[in-house]
């Protein structure tokens, strides 16, 4: 039991700390760009002060550099706020499309790391499920930390859902390397923990190479139903 | 005129130090692509390059690893956003010139520059030295 918990705080530190080094190295590159920004404009006022002529075209694109970067920035702390307050609730309502928002947002320089596209391919429906909303984000990148390493020559993995009465499948598809990976390196005890605890299996489709990771419309039901079964059977 | 290499991952961030370095009379050349960069080194003699720790494609430790066994007197200079204490050990130890953390100021970058400069230009001296020496010494004049 202490193993299994050793192996819970492990990953969930570990996966906040991978979340937020990403993101403070991405605030640090926006910073740098508008640090070098205001020392355009200081070099461009120092050339003005020695009465060489400033086309504002110049003065435009910086501007415009500048409020970019700002945009991306706001960005970046929105996806890091909402991680923080994933931890809030144990079990909630989350919407699925914000939590595949955030976890391809919190993904995404990850991924540029290794060169791998992440594709959110809108389905007909976003429902909602009961779950642990920061132990549901933990667990979809340990897949998509996979998936990228399966995508192959391609090099891009999609994100998709289907829904069912009593489940919702997140797809990972357009993974052409996984035949070579499946079987020895995934899932590990780290996602074995998480899928415990949020009631999810993980299944693969060699055919279409995809991994489908199925959780429950509601966590507590589905781990009250199988608690059940197993005491029927004793 | 300082002949640099900027490597960055950023594109908007080379775009103004590249202004920003020409107008200090720097001759600046960019790339976003580590792998390039190896290429570019090979083709030009630069007095400094200047190179992101993390960029996709090749981790900047690799591209420094490789381009010290290209031309282990080429000056390298990292430039990252976080580094911590032993990828700037491990970065020392591969032979970089020094390391600088983003957003860092153009006149301590400037100043490094024309060290790296200098420190270039001691050791194309003394290689010249040892190779008079070396012709000296075979033909026994």
């Amino acid at each position: 039991m202490n193993r299994q918990l050793d192996i819970e705080m492990a990953t969930e530190l570990r996966f906040f700390g991978k979340m937020t080094a990403s993101i403070s190295h991405e605030i640090k590159n926006v910073m740098a760009i508008i640090n070098e920004s205001a020392g355009l404009l200081e070099d461009y006022s120092l050339m003005a002060e020695k009465g060489m002529p400033i086309d504002p075209v110049r003065l435009k694109v910086v501007s415009e550099r500048v409020a970019k970067q700002i945009q991306r920035a706001d960005g970046i702390t929105k996806n890091l706020n909402n991680l923080a307050h994933s931890v809030d609730e144990f079990k909630k309502s989350v919407g699925l499309r914000e939590t595949l928002e955030l976890a391809l947002g919190l993904a995404q320089r990850l991924a540029d790391m290794r060169s791998v596209t992440l594709e959110l391919q809108p389905p007909s429906d976003f429902p909602n499920v009961i779950t642990s909303p920061f132990h549901l984000q933990n667990l979809i990148w340990h897949v998509l930390d996979f998936a990228m390493d399966a995508s192959g020559e391609g090099k891009t993995v999609g994100l998709t859902l289907e829904t069912g009465p009593e489940s919702v499948e997140i797809r990972f598809t357009g993974l052409e390397g996984l035949t070579n990976l499946w079987e020895t390196a995934f899932p590990t005890k780290k996602e074995a923990v998480l899928m415990e605890m949020l009631g999810a299996t993980i299944h693969r489709d060699m055919n279409a190479r995809e991994i489908h990771l199925v959780l429950p419309r509601d966590v507590q039901q589905q781990l009250t139903d199988s608690q059940s079964i197993t005491e029927n059977s004793d | 005129m300082e002949k640099v290499l900027l490597v960055d991952d950023e594109k908007e961030f080379l775009e103004i130090m590249a202004e920003r370095m020409s107008a200090r009379d720097m001759n600046v050349t960019t790339t976003t692509s580590p792998k390039d960069a190896l290429k570019k080194a090979q083709e030009e003699n630069y007095d400094a390059i200047i190179l992101d720790l993390m960029m996709p494609e090749m981790d900047g430790l690799e591209t420094l690893k490789e381009l010290k066994k290209n031309n282990p007197d080429l000056q390298v200079i990292l430039l990252t956003g976080h580094a911590t204490i032993q990828k700037g050990v491990e970065a020392m130890k591969l032979g970089a010139t020094d390391l600088l953390e983003k957003p860092a100021d153009l006149k301590v970058l400037t100043e490094k520059i024309k060290k790296a400069h200098t420190k270039k230009m001691v050791l194309v001296q003394k290689k010249t030295e040892e190779k008079i020496r070396h012709i000296l010494a075979e033909k026994g004049w």
